[in-house]
């Protein structure tokens, strides 16, 4: 048997001496910044460089929720353009990434949470996204098997649902891109790990690899978890982010038992949850909580996130844990993104993607393409940049200030 | 699980301890009001992948602030001790005398 009669996805070449366009980092933002780069703008000349394998990192790590439910400006047009983006992601790859619209079920316990997000579902309305606002009743009939009990701490009053979120598999996402990239022409380089930047005149014109000197006029960072180390090589001093570790876990393959996406956050119980078509439950909950570049997790969170599931879910109770991760979060002083320009002439920034990044993916990848190709950002992502702490407009969903392990 | 030796209190776990902030961020005096002093302080950080330096909370314990010097990368704890000053000299000067108390209790 074996693995014969295949042929292999994507081009394996060696790296060229010198391409119009470098991008560092082969997660799913910088695999999709390489496909629209080719497929949108004409550059087909672009060096993709990973470290590691691509998909070998927050791509291949996180519980899979597309969504687009966000209420601040900056974000809101971004994240419906990447939701739109993943609705024709399949044809357009022609590759299955098995993204599936089976909602997000944002659910509240207190009155204060349904007027906040009451107020979230407005300005989402009002910005043509959509959503849909359920009494207890509805959420009862939506899942049945939730904790209904009146009798519970919190009691679920009711839920806001996004009907076109849902979830995909991460590993298609990846391979799809790279598959795509690769046909178009883009040169997918593996275990090339970025050592340092050459300079000339104050412009980066080229990286210094584990495989050589490798130059081009533009290279692109989207690095998110390791954000810090490698802007430091390059010179870019200290940014606004912090790197922290989020855990998540798979249960046991079970039958079909949840077909949405659940989600809460109340006081500090923050949980998210769905099924994967293998049958297991992927979940997840809080940060770690303090900096952290090691991608394992700690027991505190397995408790909180255990007690988190029983509140809302006690049905879980006896299912088994198949496994767990965590993996490095590039917590930005906002709780939103960077698709930029830098104060570095020919290095241009993705980072800073939070707890959200996989989602963004396909939107992400479009914008730093453009903003690449045409040295100026897309006004979808014109307020996503680094001067914006400066200038005092940062893009907090969540109102929780300069703290990055809150957002 | 990680585990802090509190000055105060000995090694306890993890779950008696909160993560405040990076302690190497430094808040300019309240008479400096340059602008980029106070971007830097508040929003920018080095992050290193390395050693640490922050501090933690005995929430569930003493209640005292500690700073930590932890490596991001390993999770090795090389350091706890008091965050203020006054506390440390307070500690190492009770250290000291307990010493010599111990060095003058006669052998049996």
């Amino acid at each position: 048997m074996g693995q014969t009669g295949w042929s292999p996805a994507w081009r394996q070449p060696e790296p060229k001496l010198e391409y119009d366009v470098i991008i560092i980092g082969g997660g799913g933002h910088g695999l999709a910044t390489a496909y629209y780069l080719a497929k949108l703008h004409g550059i087909t000349n672009v060096a993709l460089l990973e470290k590691g394998w691509i998909g070998g990192g927050n791509s291949g790590r996180n519980t899979t929720i597309v969504r687009s439910n966000y209420f601040v400006e900056g974000n809101t047009a971004f994240y419906e353009h990447s939701l739109k983006l993943w609705e024709s992601l399949s044809h357009d790859l022609n590759y299955n990434v098995m993204f599936s619209q089976r909602g997000h079920l944002n659910l509240f316990f207190t009155p204060g949470q349904r007027d906040a997000m009451m107020r979230r579902y407005n300005i989402m309305r009002l910005n043509g996204i959509d959503g849909e606002f359920l009494d207890r009743e509805q959420v009862q009939k939506m899942v049945p098997h939730l904790n209904y009990s009146e009798q519970s701490r919190l009691p679920i009053l009711g839920g806001f649902v996004q009907a076109r979120a849902g979830t995909a598999r991460h590993d298609a996402v990846n391979w799809g891109y790279a598959r795509a990239a690769s046909a178009l022409g883009v040169d997918i380089i593996q275990n090339c790990e970025v050592t340092g930047f050459i300079k000339k005149a104050g412009r980066i014109i080229g990286v210094e690899t584990s495989q050589g000197e490798i130059r081009a006029e533009k290279i692109g960072m989207a690095v998110a978890g390791s954000t810090s180390v490698l802007a430091a090589q390059a010179g870019l001093g200290p940014l606004p982010i912090e790197s922290h570790k989020l855990q998540a876990f798979v249960s046991e393959p079970i039958k079909p038992f949840l077909d949405t996406v659940v989600v809460y956050g109340a006081g500090h119980g923050h949980f998210y949850i769905s099924q994967s078509d293998k049958g297991g439950m992927v979940f997840g909950g809080d940060l770690d909580g303090y900096n952290s570049y090691a991608q394992r997790g700690n027991l505190p969170i397995y408790t909180d996130v255990a007690s988190c599931a029983m509140n809302v879910m006690p049905a879980l109770g006896r299912i088994k844990l198949l496994r767990q991760w965590a993996g490095i979060m590039d917590m930005s002083m906002d709780g939103s993104p960077f698709i930029t320009k830098t104060n570095l002439s020919g290095l241009y920034l993705n980072a800073g993607w939070c707890y959200g990044g996989f989602k963004a993916i396909p939107g992400s990848g479009w914008c730093f393409a453009h903003t690449i190709a045409h040295d100026q950002p897309h006004e979808i992502n014109s307020l996503l940049t680094l001067d914006r702490y400066a200038q005092g407009r940062q893009i907090d969903e969540s109102g929780h200030g300069p703290f990055p392990k809150s957002h | 699980m990680l585990r802090l030796n509190c000055p105060f209190c000995g090694l306890r776990d993890h779950h008696e301890f909160a993560y405040l902030e990076d302690a190497s961020a430094q808040m300019p005096s309240f008479e400096d009001t340059s602008e980029k002093a106070w971007f830097e302080a508040v929003f920018l950080r080095k992050n290193p992948r390395g050693v640490h330096v922050e501090h933690w909370h005995h929430i569930h314990g003493c209640r005292m602030i500690l700073r930590v010097e932890r490596d991001t990368q390993t999770h090795v704890i090389s350091k706890v001790e008091a965050a203020h000053p006054s506390f440390r000299k307070k500690l190492s000067d009770i250290d000291a005398e307990t010493k010599i108390t111990r060095k003058a209790r006669p052998k049996k």
